[in-house]
């Protein structure tokens, strides 16, 4: 019964549902009930300042940590473990035997999830030389620069070709090469079908690669679903700025518009921009310029978190 | 379950390359040489001590027949005893003044006299500081009373026939294969326990401990970790038994075969030697991992390494008891304990000849490595990665 089931919510294209996630670490409440469905095939981010609870919530659905309630279904598994084979993971904390060689490593990695280690180093070879690493592959693990190791790490973490691919802040130490390089690897997993669960404090990648994100503040969801369903939580902005400074048109300003140098800026009126268009030409106005721009993930992020939560963000290291 | 035997078999394969493959794994085998040297070096000083230090004299006036037979004496006795616990006697016709030479030969220091006998065989009299020496006096009266028998004490002959091992003797072997079986199986498990105790450091240091943990259940990490380093052990063991038995074999005349049997006989007790270290060093070494997971660094390990020492050494000396009263209530307690159970029954077995005791002991002993294994694992899950629900300790090795 129960794995029919399972079978039913993977045929739903459900690769990972968490239900009323609760996790304490004695007195604090590090996850307060948290709720998500992250799609198969999808690029899913997990959006939040440090400390929201993006990696105890991760830890939860690898099944590293149990919940203290709640439930997680993976690839249609209660007990997360029992997938681990299916999953490769990307740890915050990044962590490499320094004495183990490149290759050596990259196998290791795919044995932990059943991969033969022969087939592994076959495997790896083939991916370091993707990867321009082909002359590091017999090279110790310290003798490597740090971005080497990360990515000999995340080649260890798609080694064994896994279904769900989950990376706690996956950019976090990387150059901007090397992040670019990351952004391909993930774009290139998901078009083969595989889910890839990221978290992150950096809007600007989740706004990238994302299709689908689930914010976390203060250990709680306070959004979970797609990029533009965030956006549009806001109304666009209207830029205007016009010839003469008053008039009839000025009736056609909403209420809590700001001035900014010479240019109005306000949220766009609910009935659209053609009545506010043609208020502002009969009420003579002298349109110079007028722009209508859709609010970025960082507005949405602002609305739906909270300034504060947005401060957090912009105050963390910048990658 | 297969799939728990595969993740602890990859953790165990790592484990066990990196450990045989390093530098430092010629070190742990040059191990041994380390204690046999001390061994070698205090013997030699402490030999050199006992022949270079001279053994105390004891001055004999008398006329030379009398000094005959009480030397005479002296040799009979040091063919039964032998002559380095023998007091060593000196001859001196006696002079018109007794009392100055008495003085004159305690005065002496070459040789170095420490008493002087007079008065002959009729009527002894011992001068000298030997009042808390009773055995130098005891050997005296016994050398003076054989002389005054004469050829009547004389050592009768003693028809002899060599049979290869009597019961006395053989018990009295056993004592010495089951002490010394005992005093190694301990000295292997205390110089691995450190090592098993730091087996996590690793891991929680470079951070890959959490890459294990979402991949396998910890306690196949845990059974991984811990038969890589059994199995580099025995592979040590192999090399040291090895290098063992040829220095025996170069050293003593028969090699190993001359060792004395024990009750179960060599090839049934070696089969048990090798069970019993690897069920003390699983008990052991489930154990110290479980105490080590909890250090984050070398240093707490350390810090840990020393009460972890003593409780060994008192667990060693609680399945001593074993020795010599296999069938005693202390022993059975030895022998129930599970720490202290590899160590009393390998003893029980140099000893004792039943093989039904050993099948019981292998088995409950195999339970308590599952059962601390099973703890260690929660407890890790617990402390470490913080996770796990609250258990009531009554229940905590079954969640």
């Amino acid at each position: 019964m129960l794995r029919q089931a399972q079978h039913e919510r993977i045929e739903d294209g459900i690769a990972v549902e968490a239900t009323d996630l609760v996790k304490d670490f004695g007195d604090t409440r590090a996850v307060d009930g948290v709720s998500l469905k992250v799609p198969t095939g999808t690029i899913y981010g997990l959006l939040g300042p440090n400390g929201a609870g993006k990696t105890t919530t991760l830890r939860m659905l690898l099944g590293i940590i149990d919940p203290s309630s709640g439930s997680r279904l993976v690839l249609g598994r209660e007990r997360p473990l029992d997938a681990a084979q299916e999953i490769g993971y990307l740890p915050e904390e990044r962590g490499l035997y320094p004495a183990m060689h490149a290759r050596d490593a990259i196998a290791f990695m795919g044995a932990l999830r059943g991969l033969p280690l022969a087939e592994g180093r076959r495997r790896a070879d083939a991916l370091l030389a993707e990867h321009d690493l082909a002359d590091w592959g017999r090279k110790t693990i310290r003798s490597l620069s740090k971005g080497m190791a990360q990515i000999v790490q995340l080649l260890g973490t798609i080694i064994h070709k896994p279904r769900l691919i989950v990376l706690d802040e996956p950019f976090a130490g990387l150059d901007a090469i090397n992040q670019g390089k990351l952004e391909e690897l993930i774009r290139r997993e998901a078009r083969t079908g595989v889910t890839v669960i990221f978290s992150t404090h950096v809007i600007a990648h989740a706004e990238r690669l994302c299709e689908q994100i689930a914010i976390i503040a203060k250990g709680r969801v306070a959004f979970d679903g797609r990029v533009d369903e965030a956006r549009a939580r806001l109304r666009p902005i209207v830029r205007l700025r016009t010839r003469s400074s008053d008039g009839r048109w000025r009736t056609a300003i909403p209420d809590g518009a700001r001035r900014e140098g010479d240019e109005w800026v306000f949220e766009l009126p609910g009935d659209g921009p053609e009545p506010l268009l043609k208020a502002l030409i009969d009420g003579g106005a002298g349109i110079e310029t007028l722009a209508i721009e859709r609010p970025g993930l960082h507005d949405a992020f602002v609305a739906i978190a909270g300034n504060k939560a947005a401060a957090a963000m912009r105050e963390e290291k910048p990658e | 379950m297969m799939r728990f035997l595969r993740s602890a078999f990859v953790i165990a394969r790592r484990d066990f390359s990196a450990t045989v493959l390093s530098k430092t794994f010629i070190f742990f085998l040059l191990a041994p040489l380390f204690p046999a040297a001390m061994g070698g070096l205090f013997g030699s000083i402490g030999a050199r001590v006992a022949t270079q230090t001279e053994r105390p004299v004891v001055a004999v006036v008398a006329p030379s027949d009398e000094f005959r037979r009480i030397s005479e004496a002296r040799d009979q006795l040091a063919a039964a005893i032998g002559d380095q616990t023998l007091v060593k006697i000196v001859g001196y016709s006696p002079a018109p003044d007794e009392a100055a030479q008495e003085k004159s030969l305690l005065a002496s220091r070459s040789p170095p006299v420490r008493a002087v006998l007079t008065g002959g065989l009729d009527h002894p009299r011992l001068v000298g500081s030997v009042g808390s020496d009773p055995a130098t006096i005891g050997q005296l009266k016994l050398m003076i009373a054989n002389a005054r028998a004469g050829d009547a004490g004389e050592a009768p002959d003693l028809a002899v026939t060599e049979v290869r091992a009597s019961p006395g003797s053989l018990s009295t072997d056993r004592v010495t294969t089951a002490w010394i079986a005992q005093a190694a199986l301990f000295f292997l498990t205390l110089m691995l326990s450190t090592m098993v105790m730091s087996q996590l450091i690793e891991e929680k240091s470079n951070k890959v401990i959490e890459v294990i943990a979402a991949a396998m259940r910890i306690d196949a990490m845990f059974v991984g970790k811990l038969f890589a380093m059994l199995a580099a052990s025995v592979l040590a063991l192999l090399v040291w038994i090895s290098a063992g038995a040829l220095l025996l074999q170069m050293v003593k005349h028969g090699g190993a075969a001359s060792l004395p049997p024990p009750a179960v006989g060599w090839p049934g007790f070696l089969a048990l030697a090798v069970i019993y270290f690897g069920m003390n060093y699983l008990l052991f070494g489930a154990a110290f991992l479980m105490i080590g997971a909890q250090a984050s660094t070398a240093r707490e390990v350390q810090t840990m390494s020393l009460p972890v020492t003593f409780a060994q050494m008192l667990i060693f000396a609680f399945a001593a008891t074993v020795i010599n009263a296999p069938d005693s209530a202390q022993a059975l307690a030895a022998a129930a304990f599970p720490l202290s159970s590899p160590m009393a029954m390998l003893a029980r077995a140099a000893e004792q000849p039943q093989w039904w005791p050993h099948v019981v002991a292998i088995l409950w002993q195999a339970c308590w490595v599952a059962l601390i294994l099973r703890v260690g694992a929660q407890l890790f899950r617990k402390t470490v990665l913080k996770s796990g629900p609250r258990i009531p300790w009554w229940r905590f090795g079954r969640a």
